[in-house]
């Protein structure tokens, strides 16, 4: 991540100053600080953020270690604070939302780019990207009204019918809980899953499928098995944004996972995420250790959101290196 | 600046940033909006509870007084001490007086002004049911601590006669969001239901033994509203504002009575003999007969040393000018104003401020 790399030319520059001035007249010199020091900017906040997670969390930290991992326990009254119920959420929520997402939003992207004509196409593009713009509240209050009912009403039901052979679909049905907010992440992801992917279609490279239908290939078969393989780097990179979307939404969710810290086998079970706890307990937190139990979330959030994209960079360098050997 | 590598050029232009932060900042609260010379303005910072109130108080009082002018931020009681207790703000402003240790953290002692008091009530959501059901306190926290779990239950049967209640299953919903609104009522809960007090306890956010969590007042009665068999509680103001169907609870007194603003009035006034002289008093579960058992004073929270000679007159002129002609304006708004003993009690702490 870190590092720009600096011409040569640029070094030879620094060492004399007439060059310096003729580099900074000219613009160059004068650019190249400028979007070094955008880019130094970041690389700090995101180091100020993490010290001062880790900072406001020391007393937490030392007070139950490892435990705030595993503990089941949120009980602000009697200060005992485990994290593991808030990280099950999140992450049994989000996955739920990339499995709905992921072949909707590739699909409707494959569509877009490769089948749609470009009338269609466009309009289409351009109302997906309305989408992505709407406000997570609005998501938020979409499931309320709508998801968490229609839930309640037919889609756990037909589930409990259905797979009910399954403990994931099994107990008591609210409407609210981990499916809803699945969902309600799933809609809220999809536009960047469809319209980063489509992008990413539209630029594989005309000659590809020309050669793919050259050899005789139907439109899908070189669509399916030529133009999808060749973005599929770019399709990853969609996915993932998706995920961390996904992961630290706070609004929408708060708004429909119930906010119980409880793990609970059963996907119609109310849940809870961690950034809906923080954005709950964070005003009306008195005690100073369950303020810090709220910052040391934070910073579980954040290491949860490392660790995920470290997974997703193995898993694109695996697969680039796959490739090239083919 | 000979050859310098790359990761310490990102280190000295980081290190730029940082400081052009820092002079940002300092520049920034250097040129904090200054108004017209004579205008002196005042900031608080908490309670969400009261704030309709308070910013209709504030703006009348600057009408009366156009030199004054007082900001409100309704941050939330917990953020509103802590902001009180790093000198960010004049005063803080709670739904549940500051403890001990609180007050210990303050280089300043700290009085309590209660303002006006809010109450909390039960709301349900029951099939075929539309009369107002009675609920005792030992009743709820069953309810709460999910041990009674169907409305045909014995224990509510027994206290509802002539209501056709059904087998139905019963869904707790709860604040998810930290909230004066849920310390009043855990208050009460462990006020008459021992266990509850030692399973529980009370607090802006506990740990629910079972149920759903709602965001805010409206997030409860949004849940309570779609889910048959709910139950939930919500303030006393937002129940009467948006006509939402609730019953009577059980106070001390053994009377079931049904929560309005005289009620609550009724229960700070069954306390009045006994308030300390800080103020820090929970008055769930009042003496009397028409006392609300599920009601509280909402405070603003004021130093007693304020340097500035200018803002202590005003503060003190103020919380007179609350006392008496604001207290009018409660009950217009749904809040419970406070009863008389209280008023005189608290005009008598006001020369505490110095």
């Amino acid at each position: 991540m870190a590092g720009i790399p600096v011409p040569t030319r640029r070094a030879a520059a620094n060492r004399r100053a007439p060059a310096l001035i003729q580099g900074l007249r000219s613009g160059d010199t004068f650019a190249h600080l400028i979007t070094l020091f955008c880019a130094a900017s970041v690389l700090l906040l995101t180091v100020a953020l993490v010290f001062e997670l880790y900072v406001n969390s020391t007393t937490a930290q030392h007070k139950f270690g490892l435990r705030f991992l595993t503990g089941r326990t949120w009980d602000p009254v009697s200060g005992e604070f485990g994290a593991l119920p808030f990280v099950y959420g999140t992450l049994v929520t989000s996955a739920l939302a990339l499995l709905v997402a992921v072949p909707l939003g590739v699909g409707a992207a494959i569509f877009l780019s490769e089948l749609a004509p470009p009338r269609i196409s466009n309009a289409l593009t351009f109302v997906i990207e309305l989408l992505a713009a709407v406000p997570s509240v609005i998501y938020g209050l979409l499931g309320i009204f709508i998801t968490a009912p229609f839930l309640r009403q037919y889609g756990e039901p037909f589930l409990k019918r259905t797979l009910g052979f399954l403990p994931l679909f099994q107990g008591p049905m609210y409407g609210v809980g981990m499916l809803a907010a699945g969902f309600v992440l799933a809609i809220m992801v999809v536009p960047f899953v469809i319209s980063l992917s489509r992008e990413v279609l539209m630029a594989v490279p005309v000659d590809q499928r020309e050669a793919a239908l050259g050899l005789g290939a139907t439109k899908w078969e070189s669509t399916w098995q030529v133009v999808v393989p060749y973005a599929r780097l770019g399709i990853m990179a969609s996915i993932f944004l998706a995920l961390a979307r996904a992961l630290g939404e706070t609004m929408a969710v708060t708004m429909v996972i119930g906010n119980d810290p409880r793990i609970s086998s059963s996907l119609f079970a109310p849940g809870y995420s961690i950034a809906a706890v923080i954005a709950n307990e964070f005003a009306e937190a008195t005690a100073d250790l369950h303020l810090q139990a709220l910052i040391e979330l934070g910073l579980v959030l954040f290491a949860l959101t490392i660790v995920i994209n470290g997974l997703a960079r193995i898993v694109i360098i695996s697969t680039t290196q796959k490739g090239s050997r083919q | 600046m000979k050859k310098l590598s790359n990761p310490a050029i990102i280190i000295v232009s980081a290190a730029l940033v940082l400081t052009s932060l820092v002079a940002f900042h300092s520049s920034a609260s250097n040129a904090a909006p200054v108004p017209t010379p004579e205008t002196v303005m005042l900031t608080g910072a908490g309670a969400t509870f009261p704030y309709p109130i308070y910013s209709k108080w504030f703006s009348d009082y600057n009408k009366i007084h156009p030199d004054i002018q007082i900001n409100y931020q309704s941050i939330g009681s917990g953020a509103g001490i802590r902001q009180l207790l790093s000198g960010t703000v004049d005063f803080g402003a709670s739904d549940a007086p500051m403890n001990d240790e609180q007050l210990g953290q303050a280089k300043i002692k700290i009085l309590h002004f209660p303002t006006v008091l809010g109450a909390v009530v039960p709301t349900y959501n029951i099939l075929g049911v539309s009369q107002e059901l009675n609920f005792p306190g030992e009743v709820l926290a069953g309810i709460y601590l999910g041990r009674i779990t169907k409305w045909n239950d014995p224990e509510i049967i027994k206290y509802n006669e002539g209501v056709n209640l059904p087998a139905q299953d019963i869904v707790v919903v709860h604040r998810s969001d930290g909230s004066g609104t849920s310390y009043v009522w855990t208050d009460y809960l462990s006020k008459v239901f021992i266990e509850w007090g030692t399973k529980v306890g009370r607090n802006t956010s506990v740990n629910w033994p079972v149920g759903l969590g709602g965001k805010g007042n409206e997030g409860v009665a949004g849940l309570v509203k779609q889910t048959p068999g709910a139950i939930g509680y919500v303030e006393l103001i937002y129940a009467v504002q948006n006509k939402l169907p609730y019953g009577r609870v059980r106070n001390a007194a053994g009377v079931f009575v049904k929560g309005d603003l005289a009620g609550v009035t009724a229960a700070a006034a069954g306390y009045a003999k006994v308030i300390p002289e800080d103020f820090r008093i929970s008055i769930t579960n009042a003496p009397g007969e028409t006392a609300y058992p599920i009601a509280s004073f909402t405070y603003l929270l004021i130093p007693t040393k304020i340097q500035d000679a200018n803002k202590k007159e005003i503060i003190k002129g103020f919380l007179a000018w609350m006392l008496h002609d604001g207290q009018k304006e409660a009950e217009p708004l749904s809040y419970a104003p406070l009863p008389k003993e209280v008023v005189a009690k608290e005009l008598k702490q006001i020369s505490q401020i110095q």
